[in-house]
This record gives C-alpha cells, sequence and structure tokens, in this order.
C-alpha cells in the first residue's frame, strides 16, 4: 500500500511539485519558535476567509440581487431555506469578527514592527488586503436591502461627489442612477460575490508567498535566518511550521470558534452592533433614517470624517481625512526609524503613542456609534463666539489629530526613542 | 421650552430603535410559554392581519408554537387557502396609502426592528386625539396613522398634560394616560393580551431562535471538548520544541 502511495506521489511530483510545495510552505517553512498569543490572528483570518466565501456562496444560491425581492430573499433564507438561519448567521457574524481577526493581526505588526525590512512589501500587500475587505464589507452590507444598507450606501457614495471637479460625475458612475436603486444593487452584488473576492484571494495568495520568502517575524523582532545550524542550514531558533504551529493554530481555532460560536448562537445581532435594528425594515427611498452609522467596523473612520470641519463650504477635507486615515499604515516602514523593531526594545516613546494610538482609535469607534450631540454641548458665550457646540465633534477632532500624529511624528519618536539592546537569540 | 420639546420630540424615534428610551416598558414575555404564543397568534390573525401582512411567515410554521395544522386551518386561516402560504392581506398599497397616509408595515420581523418593549408600549399607548384623522394618537409614536384597533378591549384613553416642576426645578410637561371610557377588559387582562401579541410577534421576528439556542449548546459542547482534545495534542508535539 504505502508503496502505491509513494509511486502514486512520486507520478505527481514529476508533473507538479507537490512534495516541494509542501516542504516550501509547511512541513520544511522555519518559523521562530517564540510565537505568541498575537500570532493567533494570521491563521484565524484565514479561517474567516473561507468561512465566508463558502457560506458567501451557499447565500448566493437563496438570494436575490433585485431591488424589489432583496429584502424578502434575505427572509427566505432565514425563514424558509433549510439551515439557512445558520448559514446567514455564520456570514454577517463572520463579516465583523473578520474584522475583529484583522484589526488584532494589524496591531501585531504594530507591536513587533512586523512591517520592517525586509517585510515591506509583505505589509504592503497587508493593506491592500485590508482595503479590499473593507471594500467587501461596503458591498455586501447594501445586499440586505434594508434601510440601513440603503442609506449607508448613499452616505458612503454621496462622499465622492465631495471631491473637486469629477466627483459628482463619479458617484453616478459608482452609482448607476441618480440614487441607490436597482442598478446599484446589481452591481454591488457583482462586486461583492465576484470582482473583489479574486482581488482578494490574489493579495492573500501573495501575502503567504512574500511571507514565506522572508520568513515570519517574532515577539523579539529577531531574523532567525542570521542564526542558522552550520551544518543543516536550518535556523537555530526555527521550528517547522507543521506540525508545531498546525497543531498549535488548532488550539486557536477551538477557542476562536467558541467566541465565534456563542455570538452567532445567542447573540447575533451583538446588540445591534452586528446586525443593526434598522436593517429589519426595508429600503425606503422616501424615509430617511434619523441616525444613519456604519457597522461598528467603519466607525472609527466615520468619526474622522465627521471631526474635520468643511473648509469653503466642500466637504473634501473630511473626506480625504478618512482616506488617509486608512491608506496611512502603508507608510508604516518607511515611517518607523528605530533601530528595533519589537516593542520588547523600544522605548517608552514609542510605547506610549502606540497606546495613545489605540485609545484613538477605540474612542473614535465609539463616537462613530453616535450622534455627535451624544456628550451634550459646550455653554457658554465663548463657546458661542468660537463656534464650537457639540463636545463629542471636539473629542472626535482631538483623536483624529492624535491618531495622525502617531504617523506624522514618528519618524523623529521612534528615532530619538531610547532602546534597548536586543539580544542574539529569541527569548521564551 | 417649545424648542426643548420639538428637539426631545425628534430623538424620540432615534431613542426608541435604540432601545433606550426610559419611558419604554418592559414587556412581560416569555418565549417559552406556548399559550401564550397561542394566544397571541389568535390577537394577531384577528385583529392585525386585515391591514397588516407578514409575508415572510408561512401559517404552517406555527407549527413550532405547538399548533397542529388542523388546528391552524380550523382557526386561523381566514386570509389565506392552503396552510403552506404566507401571511398576505387583501388590502392594496395604494388604497392603504389613502386611507392611513402610509400603507402599513409588513409585520414579519417588525419586533426585530422595533423591539419587545416599544411594541408593547405602543400597544398600550393609545389615546383619544380629535385632532387627528383617526382621532387616535399614541405615546411613543406621535400622530401616528394606524387607529387604535383594540379600542374595544381596552376601552378609550386620554393624555392628561401637567405642568409640574422637575428636578432642577424648572416647568415640565408631565404626560399620563388615563382610562377614560372603560373596555371590555380590564387593564391587567388588556396588558395580558398585549404581551401574548407582543411575544407572538418576537417568535414570529425569528421563528428558528429556539432552534438557534438549542443548537448552540450542542455546538458550544462540541467544542469545549474539541479544545481540551487540541490543547493536548498541542502540548505533546511541543515536548521536543523547548
Amino acid at each position: 500500500m504505502e508503496k502505491y502511495l509513494t509511486g502514486l506521489l512520486g507520478w505527481v511530483d514529476e508533473r507538479f511539485p507537490l512534495t516541494a510545495n509542501w516542504k516550501a510552505h509547511l512541513s520544511e517553512y522555519y518559523a521562530p519558535k517564540n510565537f505568541n498569543f498575537w500570532y493567533y490572528f494570521g491563521s484565524l483570518a484565514m479561517l474567516v476567509l473561507v468561512l465566508q466565501i463558502v457560506t458567501g456562496i451557499f447565500l448566493t444560491m437563496h438570494y436575490k440581487p433585485d431591488a424589489e425581492l432583496a429584502f424578502a430573499s434575505v427572509e427566505y433564507i432565514m425563514r424558509d431555506v433549510s439551515w439557512g438561519w445558520l448559514i446567514r448567521y455564520m456570514h454577517s457574524t463572520g463579516s465583523s469578527m473578520f474584522f475583529v481577526v484583522v484589526y488584532l493581526h494589524m496591531l501585531r505588526g504594530m507591536l513587533y514592527g512586523s512591517y520592517r525590512n525586509p517585510r515591506e512589501l509583505l505589509w504592503l500587500f497587508g493593506v491592500g488586503i485590508f482595503l479590499c475587505l473593507m471594500g467587501e464589507a461596503f458591498f455586501g452590507y447594501l445586499l440586505p436591502w434594508g434601510q440601513m444598507s440603503y442609506w449607508g450606501a448613499q452616505v458612503i457614495i454621496n462622499l465622492f461627489t465631495s471631491i473637486p471637479f469629477i466627483g459628482p460625475d463619479i458617484s453616478l458612475w459608482v452609482r448607476g442612477d441618480y440614487t441607490v436603486s436597482d442598478a446599484t444593487l446589481n452591481r454591488f452584488f457583482a462586486f461583492h460575490v465576484a470582482a473583489l473576492p479574486l482581488v482578494l484571494l490574489g493579495l492573500v495568495a501573495a501575502h503567504i508567498v512574500a511571507l514565506h520568502e522572508v520568513g515570519s517575524n517574532n515577539p523579539d523582532g529577531i531574523e532567525i535566518k542570521k542564526n542558522k545550524d552550520p551544518v543543516t542550514h536550518i535556523p537555530l531558533d526555527g521550528i517547522p511550521f507543521h506540525p508545531y504551529y498546525t497543531v498549535k493554530d488548532i488550539v486557536g481555532v477551538a477557542v476562536f470558534l467558541i467566541v465565534f460560536s456563542a455570538i452567532l448562537f445567542f447573540a447575533p445581532e451583538m446588540g445591534g452592533y452586528f446586525l443593526e435594528a434598522n436593517n429589519f425594515i426595508p429600503a425606503d427611498s422616501l424615509k430617511t433614517p434619523p441616525h444613519i452609522a456604519p457597522v461598528w467596523y467603519f466607525t472609527p473612520y466615520y468619526s474622522i470624517l465627521r471631526a474635520v470641519p468643511p473648509i469653503l463650504n466642500s466637504q473634501f477635507p473630511g473626506v480625504a481625512a478618512m482616506g488617509l486615515s486608512v491608506m496611512v499604515f502603508a507608510l508604516l516602514p518607511w515611517l518607523d526609524r528605530s533601530p528595533v523593531k519589537s516593542i520588547r526594545y523600544r522605548g517608552n516613546q514609542y510605547k506610549v503613542w502606540l497606546a495613545l494610538f489605540v485609545i484613538s482609535f477605540l474612542v473614535l469607534g465609539y463616537l462613530g456609534t453616535e450622534p455627535t450631540n451624544i456628550w451634550g454641548q459646550f455653554s457658554g458665550s465663548w463657546a458661542e463666539h468660537l463656534d464650537i457646540k457639540e463636545r463629542a465633534t471636539w473629542a472626535a477632532r482631538l483623536f483624529t489629530l492624535v491618531y495622525f500624529l502617531f504617523f506624522a511624528l514618528m519618524p523623529w519618536y521612534s528615532k530619538i526613542d531610547k532602546t534597548k539592546p536586543v539580544p542574539e537569540r529569541v527569548t521564551g | 421650552m417649545k424648542k426643548l420639546i420639538l428637539m426631545l420630540s425628534l430623538l424620540v424615534p432615534l431613542a426608541v430603535l435604540a432601545n433606550e428610551d426610559a419611558a419604554l416598558q418592559h414587556a412581560p414575555i416569555n418565549p417559552n410559554n406556548q399559550a401564550s404564543l397561542q394566544r397571541g397568534a389568535k390577537v394577531f390573525v384577528n385583529y392585525c392581519l386585515n391591514c397588516h401582512s407578514a409575508a415572510y411567515m408561512r401559517y404552517n410554521r406555527l407549527a413550532d408554537i405547538g399548533l397542529t395544522e388542523a388546528q391552524i386551518k380550523a382557526n386561523l386561516l381566514f386570509a389565506a387557502e392552503k396552510v403552506g402560504e404566507p401571511m398576505t392581506v387583501a388590502m392594496n398599497k395604494k388604497d392603504a396609502k389613502d386611507w392611513f397616509g402610509v400603507p402599513p408595515p409588513d409585520l414579519s420581523v417588525e419586533a426585530r426592528a422595533r423591539g419587545a418593549d416599544w411594541l408593547y408600549t405602543y400597544l398600550r399607548g393609545f389615546y383619544r386625539d380629535d385632532t387627528r384623522p383617526t382621532g387616535w394618537n399614541n405615546t411613543v409614536f406621535d400622530k401616528v396613522g394606524m387607529p387604535h384597533i383594540l379600542w374595544q378591549l381596552q376601552g378609550q384613553q386620554i393624555l392628561k398634560v401637567e405642568e409640574k416642576l422637575d428636578a432642577h426645578g424648572e416647568k415640565a410637561e408631565m404626560h399620563t394616560l388615563v382610562l377614560d371610557k372603560p373596555g371590555l377588559l380590564s387593564p391587567a387582562e388588556y396588558d395580558g393580551v398585549v404581551a401574548d401579541l407582543v411575544n407572538y410577534l418576537v417568535f414570529m421576528g425569528e421563528p428558528a431562535k429556539n432552534q438557534r439556542l438549542h443548537l448552540g449548546l450542542i455546538v458550544l459542547l462540541f467544542l469545549g471538548l474539541f479544545y481540551v482534545i487540541a490543547f493536548y495534542l498541542k502540548k505533546e508535539f511541543w515536548k521536543d520544541v523547548h
């Protein structure tokens, strides 16, 4: 039997590099042995990606991308399709959990300097994946054709209108109509189920190929390839990805699935954060909801959009700031001038800035879910005089500033920051 | 003052949708009480399902709350021929718009959009208002297009408006509903009917909910076991690493 199987494998290997790929990417891909908690989120992102694709395929079998039928077809899935409710909740929970996992994965990169030389391109592919994911979420959110779907899309597409000169034409071109309509729904469906998944999969493949070319970073930010066994040329601090990290990631998968299932089965709406109450009202182009907010994973950027005041009656500065707040991650490899990669050996300046950045991100995220008058208004003549009104808007402005300063000042504070000596070999 | 009231009234739909309005009464519903769900279904079919459809709900799904097909056919099937049909109504949208200003919304997922507490407060919050074309208004849905369908059961309430000093010593309007003419039911009985109806509406919003909760426990138990096995598997493999 074994001989027969080896024979089959040999037959394949002569025609396709099966064993070679298995070795290169799994059994002889040497990963640092000191991965910690933060290193689960890469494989988890991959798991959620597969989950989204598989559940998405089954949803596509029953969903109708038609303004007249879309809302009803989602309810049809929830009620009449066998296990339809489970598939739909997996997909809706999956979209939010995708962002949870990806945000933590990105924060890991920032903690341990995973974007630094030689991993700049790897990081850029990652930023591409993040952008793609935001596109997927935005296009997908229109499909249930509820009030929030409709008005959220309306607001976001209208943002393009503020681009000088070509803005109105761009919005019209994206929408395919003068308001969000059946034409918009159809093209968003095409983007959501065909165009972006293809780009996403390509980028994920490139992300992994780049990772396996340069090798994984680790919590110490040390290149394990610098210390190889003189005979075998295997990194001394490296262990084969398979079986060590495959079995370890399975533990991560188990924990993740427990959290995922707890939400999916016991709180699929997650208090209105994963599925919004307003989205159970069918889209109505004549009735604007009193408070339009995007889903939680977009709210930090939405906050930034609202925080930037219009200049010369144009909302464009806000739109530009929001775009920049997402794109700025791509610049990290060139903004960071620290001699060390990992936060373990950095000084207090970087630690404080990173903490401020995370706090800003969270506060902006919270403020984006609420109306701007949530914290009331400043009173007194000075407030009138300075046109200072909503407190929450001013808080958002402050945290927007901190958000951008984290990036803008990085070339300086990362350079002058005191660092600790980096050990030769990985610790722990 | 007027400005404040205007502002507050603008905030009401917002707060209501967020389920944060303190003025909402807690709906005393129990999704496991089949008798209550069945009574609620009866009220729904008799009173609501003339103007409001529940087009995503099929009659035979009422089997989930313990009704047999024969029971459904005999007692609840007024607007359809077969138990497999969805709960639609004959009223067309254009007529409905002429009569009520807006067509009555489909109620299949109304409980998920509004929340149980809002529905409970709404259905108990109708009062006489001669300035409205229907003669009715509502405490949580100002200028509502819908007349008080359950008025024979509840009777007629009026809204008493008093000016009182609030905690900050400022004049504030206090609104209280007072039962002016009693209906067929006592207030407690009426509240029970409304609770049954809301219970049913919540069930109808997500008929698979019970199955979801039940399956969830099994899945979590399985994953718990899976975690233990995965943990020891990892431990075994990693023995040789350090």
